[in-house]
């Protein structure tokens, strides 16, 4: 096993897992159903490939509690375009172990969630808790939710190397019934980081004369982050019910933070059941953003400005999905003690286009660009 | 941040007043909403999943969004 540049080093992923993972599907005066669900997942593109499971377990009493349970593996190998220009071919597993208990009164669900993620050179811990409270009727759903993430974050090049990262998430939702087929859901969360936010390993790409980008670059310089991350995203969905049992699905999302970068995105959905027991699913979505004011694909001389990063997230890119998902009921009524079982499988085919990040791997670099297919199979009972 | 306390206390000030507005969607017409298919998060371990595909290769996070529900099914 080789040492590379980290792929995957997104501080918060866990922060915004368990929010997603833990907060209960709040309908009006009820507890999320219990289920349970056994899923492998593959994403394969940019020379990267990961894969695992991920098992969820939800059980209530059927009054006012119910707990859930996630374990989650990514098993990650390849060489991505960093690694090929700054490191060599790697592999490495993350386990994410996340477990939750929402506590239902009257028409108040409240929420308390732990997660904690685990790999060789970052270990997170999340804490989360949100309450949501049924109004007008069961007509409107509001939620207020807090999650603090405290990750640490090691070097397998340097035994001694260790920062740490702060993470807080605030976190506002409304769910509206507009009429007796349309459903509308806001979304709002304002997000602070403060640490040590880079990857430990990446480096900025300099030319090796400052006067002469003819004389050719390296990858001698590490990035320089700022130590603080503050931004701000609002989304709103919608859900509408067609006439012949159908549902279109529709949502926008706009993203700003104090890194200078903005990004909308979109993406529209059908839902449709056939013969009975199949539902299929079509999604579209394209997301675009600016570059982080501080990102640069080639900088004239070290030390060029305070910060510098060449990460190509925080370049100016876009990216388009297309995805299908089937679904198969496979007991028609129930059987024993297992009142619904579904079988699932998921394709997505992700393509991302970078504006101005570049090859580095050729003479003339161009933009750079690939594709990702994304398979998931999963089976969830309900009982 | 000043933006959330904003939210914070206009959601405050519709807990206060949500005695007095009458449903204008009737419990016996919401068999549409109660269909399954009308669910944000329908599959939580798939959606989950997916978000965190986009969480680490988009510079965006956050209001990922559409989960919970307010169908008032029950």
């Amino acid at each position: 096993m080789g040492v590379g540049v980290g792929v995957t080093r997104v501080p918060l992923r866990g922060l915004l897992l368990a929010l997603v993972l833990v907060s209960p599907a709040v309908l009006s005066g009820i507890l999320p159903e219990d289920r349970a669900d056994v899923l492998y997942h593959s994403y394969n593109g940019g020379g990267v490939e990961v894969t695992g499971p991920s098992y969820l377990v939800r059980k209530g009493d059927n009054k006012n509690f119910s707990a859930s349970a996630n374990y989650y593996t990514d098993s990650i190998s390849g060489a991505s375009i960093d690694v090929l220009t700054q490191g060599s071919a790697y592999s490495e597993q993350r386990t994410q172990l996340t477990g939750g208990i929402d506590y239902l009164h009257a028409d108040t669900t409240m929420t308390v969630g732990y997660s904690n993620s685990d790999e060789s050179d970052y270990k997170s811990n999340t804490y989360n808790f949100s309450i949501g409270q049924t109004l007008f009727g069961g007509l409107t759903t509001v939620t207020l939710g807090y999650a603090y993430g405290d990750d640490d974050v090691f070097s397998n090049v340097d035994p001694g190397f260790k920062r740490a990262a702060e993470h807080r998430n605030y976190h506002v939702s409304l769910t509206q019934v507009l009429t007796k087929d349309l459903l509308l859901s806001l979304n709002y969360d304002a997000i602070t980081d403060e640490g040590y936010l880079q990857n430990p390993y990446r480096r900025v790409r300099v030319q090796n004369d400052s006067l002469d980008p003819s004389a050719g670059w390296n990858f001698n310089t590490p990035e320089i982050y700022p130590d603080t991350r503050t931004s701000n995203a609002f989304s709103a969905n919608f859900m509408y019910y067609l006439p012949y049992r159908a549902v279109i699905k529709a949502g926008y999302r706009y993203y700003t933070d104090d890194w200078d970068i903005k990004s909308h995105n979109a993406e529209i959905g059908y839902i449709h059941p056939l013969w009975n027991r199949w539902i299929v699913e079509f999604n579209y979505r394209y997301y675009q953003q600016t570059e982080a004011d501080f990102y640069s694909d080639l900088f004239q001389f070290a030390n060029q400005q305070n910060f510098m990063g060449r990460d190509k997230e925080l370049s100016k890119f876009n990216d388009n999905t297309l995805g299908v998902t089937l679904s198969y009921d496979v007991f028609e009524h129930g059987w024993g003690y297992v009142d619904k079982a579904t079988l699932n499988f998921t394709y997505s085919r992700i393509w991302f286009d970078y504006d101005n990040y570049t090859d580095a791997r050729q003479a003339n670099p161009s933009a750079y660009n690939f594709n990702a297919d994304i398979f998931q199979m999963f089976a969830s009972i309900w009982y | 941040m000043k933006l959330a306390g904003i939210l914070f206390s206009t959601l405050l000030f519709l807990l206060g007043g949500c005695s007095s507005v009458e449903p204008w969607v009737k419990p016996y017409e919401r068999a549409h909403l109660a269909d399954p298919i009308m669910s944000f998060g329908r599959d939580p371990v798939a959606d989950s999943y997916i978000s965190h595909i986009y969480q680490v290769r988009e510079g965006a996070r956050g209001a990922e969004g559409g989960h919970g529900g307010g169908c008032g099914c029950n």
